[in-house]
């Protein structure tokens, strides 16, 4: 117990005497888990709330240009820019002014777009009326006519550095501005022909509305936030990146010739893991409360939803302990096999940035190829994240993450026996 | 006098090498003796003492200590070895202190006798001012002496030396020289590893040459020297026959 303890202290001075390595444990992933909450949360408000500039460029000049430029007038955090330099804008201007970066979007309204809507629904309407013998049974001729329509495309120019899921939102929206203008018009159409009064008491709202609820355990009302998804699985890949200290102080030990000491003082070798153990296990610990401290006190002063753990805090300590002991199984195993701290540390980052990737830290799961959430199955980081939302997210109990948390362990014992027995064959070869 | 370490037959084989490291070896190394054990680059010098100090297990053969067998002994065998590697093979940022008490304890010794053989090494070899400095800041000399104190605070039967003077200024040698001749006038049996033939001449009591994991010749070094016709040093003897061509390999 003595030398086990003496390990661990030795562990404890060395850390504490390696600024680069606290840096490693401590700085990094505070700075880390404050700037990706950060981007993050600003990403969602960039999308829900800041003004995006928007260029029209009404070529049409008829009823649906001015329906789009009114609805994007009215429309929340949309600025409509239909003038640039006190000219009005071309076409050309508007592509060129998305290209160079200065707007991310710019809509082109055709000319004559108004018209062929108008026909196409009259032509519609009159069709579907004409089965009813309400209207003239003209449209025979009418229909050829539309055959012949070439159809007029409203053109949507991104910025090149736009992303696909802000084209796909912005694009989405557009196109139910569009459809909203044509159910209008395909109303009015109805009201003219069928020779309706002016206000035939239609419904404006939409027809079909929905309300977004979260599915979850209980009912005390928590909404899961971006707070709440970010922080336990930076936490986890703050807790993950012990892996590199740790394999970079199993490969000093050999090349500093103080293996050769350990290995013929009268101890085992699981002694000497046990106080890297030991004092890495603490780490982690402390590295999970610096980091639900600074998600509980100083994300409020940036602008930040504060982090509440709230009842589910001692199940929290239980998944960063255990997760903590993944994390060292695998630092000891790279450290073991690593011959020199250009391999260790170089790979024991990327292979976490790795591990991060398919736990589902950056991506979630759920969106991944089904190939690669099959493959997501096997990090570590993946169980560890999942234990977290069961928890948080979910409310879960220890009973609902016995799952993740054996795998973890498994993956602690693996990993272990896996670096005792490649030191023992490196000794006995 | 009592034999203290007996290899019989004893074999190495590294996988993946087209050579044995060690083949066959026996050797027989009595109490209180300083035994040298000399041989040019990739003769096996350095296996056979990791296999001695238990951190290898040979391929085949018999290794004894005090007439306990490897096998079923070794953390009892390890508790009597000491080694002072050729690297300086402490922590860096640890004090000298810091270091010592920490190997010291992985040796079993209680506290309080281990902080004071700490203390009294430290004042033996001239480091006591700088007790509490960490060992990043000493000199190559100084590190030396603290990698000696280092492998006989827990006053081992047997030492093990690799290079224990390379790089290191007069003042230092003659320390670490005067200390090893204590030990050994104290009954600590010395096992000494070196390139520094000349320096082997003198301290050692009796050599071992081992050239290709065999030995080639042992005996004490004035026998060694007057068994070669016109040698007069050990360094003639060791050129006679182990031959001049280069050792180098990788």
């Amino acid at each position: 117990m003595h030398k086990l303890s003496v390990s661990a202290y030795k562990e404890v001075l060395l850390l504490l005497r390696d600024w680069g390595g606290l840096a490693i444990l401590f700085f990094m992933p505070s700075v880390l888990i404050i700037t990706i909450t950060l981007i993050q949360e600003s990403t969602f408000k960039a999308v829900g709330e800041s003004t995006l500039p928007i260029l029209l460029v009404d070529e049409d000049r008829g009823e649906i240009g001015r329906l789009v430029a009114q609805n994007l007038a009215e429309a929340p955090n949309v600025q409509l820019i239909t003038a640039v330099d006190g000219k009005p804008l071309s076409q050309t201007a508007a592509s060129t002014l998305v290209g160079d970066g200065q707007y991310q979007i710019a809509i082109v309204i055709p000319e004559g777009l108004s018209d062929e809507l108008n026909e196409k629904v009259a032509h519609n309407v009159d069709k579907i009326l004409g089965e009813f013998a309400l209207t003239e049974a003209d449209s025979t001729k009418q229909l050829q006519r539309n055959e012949q329509w070439d159809p007029k495309e409203v053109i949507i120019y991104f910025d090149p550095a736009a992303g696909q899921a802000f084209r796909n939102a912005t694009k989405n929206n557009i196109e139910k501005m569009l459809s909203k203008v044509e159910v209008e018009k395909i109303y009015a159409v109805f009201i003219d022909q069928m020779e309706l009064e002016e206000d035939p008491g239609l419904l404006d709202n939409e027809i079909i509305a929905f309300k977004e609820t979260i599915a979850q355990k209980g009912n005390d009302g928590i909404i899961p936030n971006a707070v709440q998804h970010n922080v336990p699985a930076w936490i986890l890949f703050g807790i993950f990146f012990i892996v590199v200290p740790l394999g970079i102080n199993l490969v000093k030990e050999k090349n500093l010739g103080t293996y050769i000491r350990l290995r013929t003082s009268p101890v085992s070798y699981l002694v000497i893991l046990g106080g890297k153990i030991l004092t890495y296990t603490v780490i982690c610990l402390i590295q999970f409360a610096l980091m639900l401290l600074i998600a509980r006190y100083v994300f409020p002063l940036i602008g930040l939803i504060p982090f509440e753990p709230g009842t589910q805090l001692p199940l929290m300590i239980l998944i960063a302990f255990i997760s903590g002991l993944a994390a060292i199984g695998l630092g000891i195993l790279i450290g073991t096999i690593a011959e020199t701290q250009e391999q260790s540390a170089p790979f024991g980052a990327i292979f976490v940035i790795i591990l991060a990737a398919l736990g589902g830290v950056w991506v979630p799961t759920f969106i991944m190829p089904e190939v690669m959430q099959k493959v997501s199955a096997f990090s570590p980081m993946n169980w560890g994240i999942s234990a977290f939302y069961d928890v948080i997210l979910r409310h879960g109990t220890a009973a609902d993450i016995a799952q993740p948390l054996s795998f973890l362990l498994l993956f602690f014992a693996a990993t272990l026996l896996a670096a005792i027995l490649y030191d023992k064959r490196h000794q006995s070869n | 006098m009592e034999e203290i370490i007996r290899i019989h037959q004893l074999s190495k084989h590294y996988a993946g090498s087209e050579r044995y490291a060690l083949k066959d070896l026996s050797l027989s190394i009595k109490k209180n003796e300083i035994f040298g054990l000399l041989g040019p680059n990739g003769a096996g010098k350095t296996t056979l003492i990791s296999t001695l100090c238990g951190m290898i297990k040979p391929t085949s053969g018999e290794l004894r200590f005090n007439g306990l067998s490897y096998r079923q002994n070794r953390r009892k065998i390890q508790q009597q070895i000491g080694i002072v590697p050729q690297e300086y093979a402490l922590y860096p940022t640890l004090t000298a202190v810091e270091n010592l008490y920490y190997f010291g304890s992985l040796y079993g010794l209680p506290s309080s006798e281990l902080k004071r053989r700490i203390s009294d090494g430290l004042h033996r070899v001239g480091l006591t001012d700088f007790a509490k400095k960490p060992i990043k800041t000493f000199s190559g000399g100084m590190q030396r002496r603290v990698n000696l104190l280092a492998g006989i605070l827990h006053r081992p039967s047997v030492l093990f030396l690799d290079e224990p003077t390379v790089g290191v200024d007069v003042h230092s040698k003659e320390v670490i020289m005067a200390l090893l001749h204590e030990l050994n006038a104290q009954g600590t049996t010395i096992i000494y590893s070196s390139h520094h033939l000349n320096e082997a001449q003198h301290f050692c009591t009796k050599i071992a040459i081992i050239d290709a994991g065999k030995i080639v010749v042992e005996g004490e070094p004035q026998q060694l020297i007057a068994s070669v016709n016109g040698a007069t040093t050990l360094e003639n003897v060791f050129i006679h026959l182990t031959g001049s061509q280069l050792r180098d390999y990788a």
